[in-house]
Parts: structure tokens; sequence; C-alpha cells
């Protein structure tokens, strides 16, 4: 039974994204759709000009901050389901921010901008975090309702705006490019596309997060309360003020990719009319990962690509959009349900080694008769 | 308008907003009792309201009045199915269970879209014909007072609910399936001891509540929404999810905390129309249930407490 957990867990998230593919494809099947050419349009409408590789680095963006501040808060034990409210209350703080204050140096303003994004999402994960810590209150369900009032609250906001900062009732102006995180320079290098610097700024803190969280004793604190909070209250350190600082941390990685997301990908605000998607899709990048730094790379630009290229499935073979999101939850399925891989991993080794069993026997025989004669 | 007035229509709403959350806070009962959480009621409520709206604008010309009856079997039916996920994935599967519960919630608005999409070639269905009306409690009615308040105008669904609540009672607490249900909750390696079947039974918690989960979802559709799209479904589930733990994981208090997040959502609809509330900005009626749920979990959390054996897998040794 020892071998069971034997097995990489590179090899079995491999194996998750394969059968959530081959899901997929059997949706596609039953549907009366070709799986081949419907998966060859997604790739192509993904990665088949340089537009739509820049595309899905924009895409990758939000996810890779927001499957770093999940993982943070999953190793000191919590489910921050929370992630796209924070990343909406990022999202309006940082624009407001640079609408409120045109004219300022854009140097000045577009860094205190991100910042204060950050800030709105590291209020909204210190919540939980603190109602955890003080109350007992499970994270999963106040982190579910505050993005309904984040949601709720956040478009109030945004239609209260004052009107010079209107286009539409529901809608923002959209900001200048030089007063934004766009950059010329990757936009002319991915033929036009909306990548911009938040690309940069999520690899920047993805690697600051992943030396927190490897190499400092904060990240050492808050892994070993994720690990075992009686343990470590017993060598003195404070469960619930770690539980605060990793829920915190990691509304502020949302609240930063909800910057990204105003900031660099649309320069404007408009309700919603359900919390950002971005907050459940990197949830799924991190339980992808397994908890890997490394691995919410490839992760992120794997689902970046499933939901860029689901874009381009509808126009090309008729296949809806939505194929991209089964296919996404069927992968975080299987890796939920991994002992199912791992049951099948164990099951072609011993098959595997039946087979060279049974050819040594052969050879053994043959052998046997040779001497025979 | 007169007290009798307001009291009717506060009333009467509550009961409609409170009787889909019943069934589903009943349902997360079941499974939590068994010792499987279910954050997936809310994908299972998704998954009942597409059945329901599917099967209603499908036969609302061949079964007239019943229709909106018969779509909460067919949101049962869905539900039922769907719910064999979270079985599979946690019971024999041992995937973790807010894991396995998020899949469902990611996987419902997807795929009930996705057949939407392809059924009616957009991504959000029409407005039912056949819904659930109002209706008078024959006899009842007729009582002074109460009878217009209670039993007048109001929904037949609610009571319904109301019902089986102290039915979810009887079974869990004053049958013998509910005490093992409840013993493979509290404590799975003893009830493997003394011979029940845990596997057996928590999958039976499970599925039963997805079947009731998805009446709760094909209910909310048919008698509040009145269609289906990604969102029709807003968070019922996770606040039926809610009322169920400020119920104590009890039927009865389950029922009384749905009443009381029914009145609080029917408020942000009804409010407009009474005094004194309708003076309140919107948002915040809208934002209220949601405030009050976190508030109720805080207060109360301490004093609640789960079944010992909820949210973790049970590994029948060979």
């Amino acid at each position: 039974m020892n071998k069971i957990n034997s097995y990489s867990t590179g090899l079995v998230a491999a194996l998750a994204v394969f059968f959530g593919l081959l899901v997929g494809a059997i949706i596609m099947l039953v549907s009366g759709f070709n799986p081949v050419t419907g998966y060859i349009s997604l790739i192509q409408s993904a990665l088949g000009s340089s537009l739509n590789i820049g595309e899905v680095l924009r895409a990758m963006t939000p996810l890779v901050l927001t499957a770093a501040g999940f993982l943070v808060a999953q190793s000191a034990g919590f489910f921050n389901i929370g992630l796209s409210g924070q990343v909406w209350v990022g999202w309006i703080a940082s624009t407001w921010f640079v609408l409120a204050n045109q004219g300022m140096n854009p140097w000045i303003l577009i860094p205190v901008a991100v910042i204060i994004g950050a800030l709105g999402g590291a209020i909204m994960g210190f919540i939980p975090g603190w109602l955890r810590a003080q109350f007992g209150a499970s994270e999963v369900i106040t982190t579910i309702m505050l993005n309904y009032i984040a949601l709720y609250g956040g478009n109030a906001i945004v239609q209260g705006l004052p009107n010079k900062m209107m286009a539409t009732t529901d809608m923002t102006k959209t900001l200048d490019a030089s007063d934004s995180l766009r950059w010329d320079f990757l936009s002319n290098l991915t033929g036009g596309s909306r990548l911009n610097i938040g690309f940069l700024i999520a690899l920047i803190a993805l690697l600051a997060i992943w030396f927190v969280m490897k190499r400092t004793t904060l990240g050492f604190e808050i892994r070993a309360v994720g690990l075992n909070p009686n343990a470590a209250r017993y060598a003195g350190m404070s469960a619930k003020r770690n539980a605060i600082t990793a829920m915190t941390i990691s509304g502020l990685l949302a609240g930063l990719a909800g910057a990204t997301e105003g900031l660099g990908t649309y320069l404007n605000i408009f309700s919603q009319s359900a919390a950002p998607q971005v907050g459940y899709d990197g949830m799924a990048v991190a339980l992808l990962a397994s908890g890997s730094f490394l691995g919410i790379i490839f992760a992120g630009f794997l689902f970046s690509v499933l939901s860029v290229g689901g874009l381009g499935m509808p126009l090309a073979t008729g296949v809806p959009t939505e194929l991209v999101s089964v296919v996404t939850a069927s992968i975080i399925f299987f890796i939920g349900a991994n002992y199912l891989i791992r049951l099948i991993l164990v099951k072609l080794d011993e098959d595997d080694s039946k087979d060279k069993g049974k050819q040594k026997k052969h050879k053994t025989t043959k052998a046997d008769q040779k001497e025979a004669k | 308008m007169s007290v009798e007035t307001i009291l009717q229509l506060v009333i009467s709403s509550t009961l409609v907003y409170s009787a889909p959350l019943i069934f589903t806070a009943l349902g997360g009962t079941f499974s939590e009792r068994a010792g499987i959480v279910n954050v997936g009621l809310e994908g299972t409520m998704i998954m009942g309201a597409f059945a329901g709206v599917v099967f209603n604008l499908s036969f609302a010309d061949q079964f007239g009045h019943a229709t909106p009856w018969l779509g909460l079997v067919a949101g049962a039916v869905i539900g039922l199915i769907f719910s064999l996920i979270h079985a599979i994935a946690t019971v024999t599967l041992r995937a973790d269970h807010i894991v396995s519960g998020t899949v469902m919630n990611l996987m419902a608005p997807a795929l009930g879209v996705y057949i939407i999409k392809l059924m009616y070639g957009k991504g959000q269905t029409s407005m039912i014909s056949q819904n659930f009306g109002y209706w008078n409690v024959p006899g009842l009615s007729k009582i002074p007072f109460i009878g217009p308040i209670l039993f007048t105008k109001t929904s037949s669904t609610a009571w319904v609910a109301i019902f089986i609540a102290f039915v979810a009672y009887w079974l869990l607490y004053k049958t013998r399936f509910g005490l093992r249900l409840r013993s493979v909750g509290e404590n799975p390696q003893a009830a493997d001891t003394l011979g029940l079947k845990v596997y057996t039974l928590r999958y039976a918690g499970v599925l039963i509540s997805g079947v009731l989960g998805g009446i709760g979802g094909a209910l909310f559709a048919q008698s509040i929404a009145g269609n289906f799209s990604a969102s029709t479904i807003v968070g019922q589930g996770y606040m039926s999810m809610a009322a169920m733990i400020f119920g104590r994981w009890n039927p009865i208090g389950a029922m009384g905390a749905a009443l009381f997040f029914g009145f609080s959502q029917s408020m942000a609809i009804v409010g407009a129309q009474l005094p004194v509330i309708n003076q309140i900005p919107a948002v915040y009626l809208q934002v209220a249930p949601y405030v009050l749920t976190i508030l109720i979990l805080v207060i109360f959390f301490a004093k609640s407490k789960a079944p010992a054996a909820d949210g973790i897998n049970y590994i029948k040794s060979v």
C-alpha cells in the first residue's frame, strides 16, 4: 500500500490534465462535435499567432497571482474561496485611485495605485482570517459570503462614482495608456495584445512569495501552523497571528491581481454580474499545481491556453465556450480524486511486472528446451 | 397599507424565498450527519434549477398546472445523479470534501449553460410558462386575521418544505436508519466495528442531499427566477449551508434558520413596497443576507458542534 503514494505529484497532475481533457472530448463527442477539430481550434485560437500568445500571457497574469495567494492560505491550512471578491476590491480600489488623480505624475500614480489595490485585497483577506482566528468561523463560508458582499457592494460603489469619471452608468471612462500598466514594448512584441507590466509584476511577486514561504521564518511559521497547529503553538508560534497573516498575504496577492486587471487589461471598471472568474480559476490553478510554486507557472499557462482558446472555439467549430470550464472542473476533480490515478498507476505497474515475469518464464522454458536438446 | 396587508406580504414572500433554502439545508444536514461536508450544494441547486427549467419548458403544454411539481421531480433526479460525483469522489476515492464540492460548483454552471446553448442556441432560457403561483390553504384561510396572514396567497411548496423538515427530523432521530446515518458521521470506526456499512450509509447521506438540493434548485428556478442562466442561483446553496450550521445540523433548526434567511432575502425584493424599509438604499438590503450569514457564524459557531467525523474520510482497513 505504500506504493500508492510513491508517484510524483507532477506525474499525477499530468494524468489529471489528460483525464480532464478526455472528459471534455467525451462531452464533445456525445453532443455531436468532433473532439479533435474542437481541441485543434482551441490550440489555434490560443497559440496560433503572437497576438494570441500575448493574450495567453496576459490571461496568465491574474491567475499566477491568485494561485500564489491561494497557496499561501493553503499552507496555513485555509481554503480561500474569497479570491474573487479580493480581486474585485483590488480592481476597484486601484483603478478608482488613478481615475481620481488624473494629471499626477504616472511614475508615482501607478505604483501607488497598484499598492492601494493590493491593500484593498489584503483587507478583504484579513477579515475572514481574523474571523477564523478569533471566533472559529469557517473561512470557507465567510469568504464565499464576502464574495457576494464585495460583488454587490462594489457594483454599488462603481455606479455611485462621480459623473465625471463615468462613461455610462455601469462603466467608468477608459484610462489613458500612459496612466496604466501598458507598455508599448510588450504590446508590440506580441502583435498588439493587451500584455502589460502586470505580467512582470506577477512573476516577481511569485518569486518573492516563494522566497518568503520557503526561506524566511515567517513562511516557516505559516507552514508549521498549517501542518500542525498544536505542535506550532507548543514551539511558541502564535497560530492565530500566523493564520491572520497568511490570509492577509493571500488577499494582498489577489488584490494585486485585481490591480493588473483594472490598470493593465481593461483600463476601466464596469459592474459585474458575478465576482470575477479569475479568482475561481486561480484556485483551480493552485490545486493543479499541488503546492508547488513552479507548478503555478505551468498550471497557469495551461489554464490560460484553455480560457483564451475556449473563446475561439464557438466561432471555429460551434463548441460552446463553457466546455473549457467543464474541462477545468474535471481536471480539479481528478486532482482531488488523485487516489484513483494512483490506483491506476499501481495497477499498470503490477501488469508490467507480471508481463516481465511471464517473459522471463518464457525465456527460461526456451533455455530449458535447448538444454534438453 | 394596513398592518394585515404588510404582514401578509412579508410572510408570503418570506415563505416563497425560504422554501428552496429549507429543502437544500435539509439535504446538507443529511450529508453532514453522515460525515461528508457538502460545499457542493450550490452546484447541486444549479443542476436542479437547470433540470426544472428544461423540464418545464419542454412539457408545460402536456402537463399544465402539474408541470412545476413534476419539474421538482426532474430536479431531484438530476440532483441525485450530480451528487453521485461528490459521493464517489469523497467516499470511494478519498478526495478532500471541499475540493470535491468546489468541483461541483465549478462544473454545474458550465455544464448547465453548455447544454442550454446546444438546446436553445443562447446562454439563457426563455421564461417558463407554468410556475408555482400562490395558493390558499383550504379551510385554514377562513380563520379570521391569522387566515389571511398565514394561509392566503401563500406558497404551497413552503408548507411542503416545512412538513419535509419534520419528516427529516423523524427519519434522523427516530428511525434505525437515522441512528446509523448519524453514527457514521460521529464515529465511523465504531460503526464499522458494529457491522454497519459505513460507505453505503455515507453514499446514502450524500445522495439524499443531492435529491433535496436538486428539489431546492428546481423550486427556486420555477418559483422565483423563472428561467435558467449562469446567474440563476447566486449563493442560495451556500446560504443553505450556513442555515444548516446555524441550525446546528438539526433538521428543525435548519428549517428555522432557512426561514430567517428567506426573510432577509425577500426584504431585498419586497422592501421597496414597505414603509420605513423602502428608505434604506437597495445595496444594503442586497448584501444583508450575506452579512447576516457571517454574523450568525461568528456568534453561533462556538456553540454549535458539527458531527465529530464531519469532513474526515474513513479508510476501511482490509
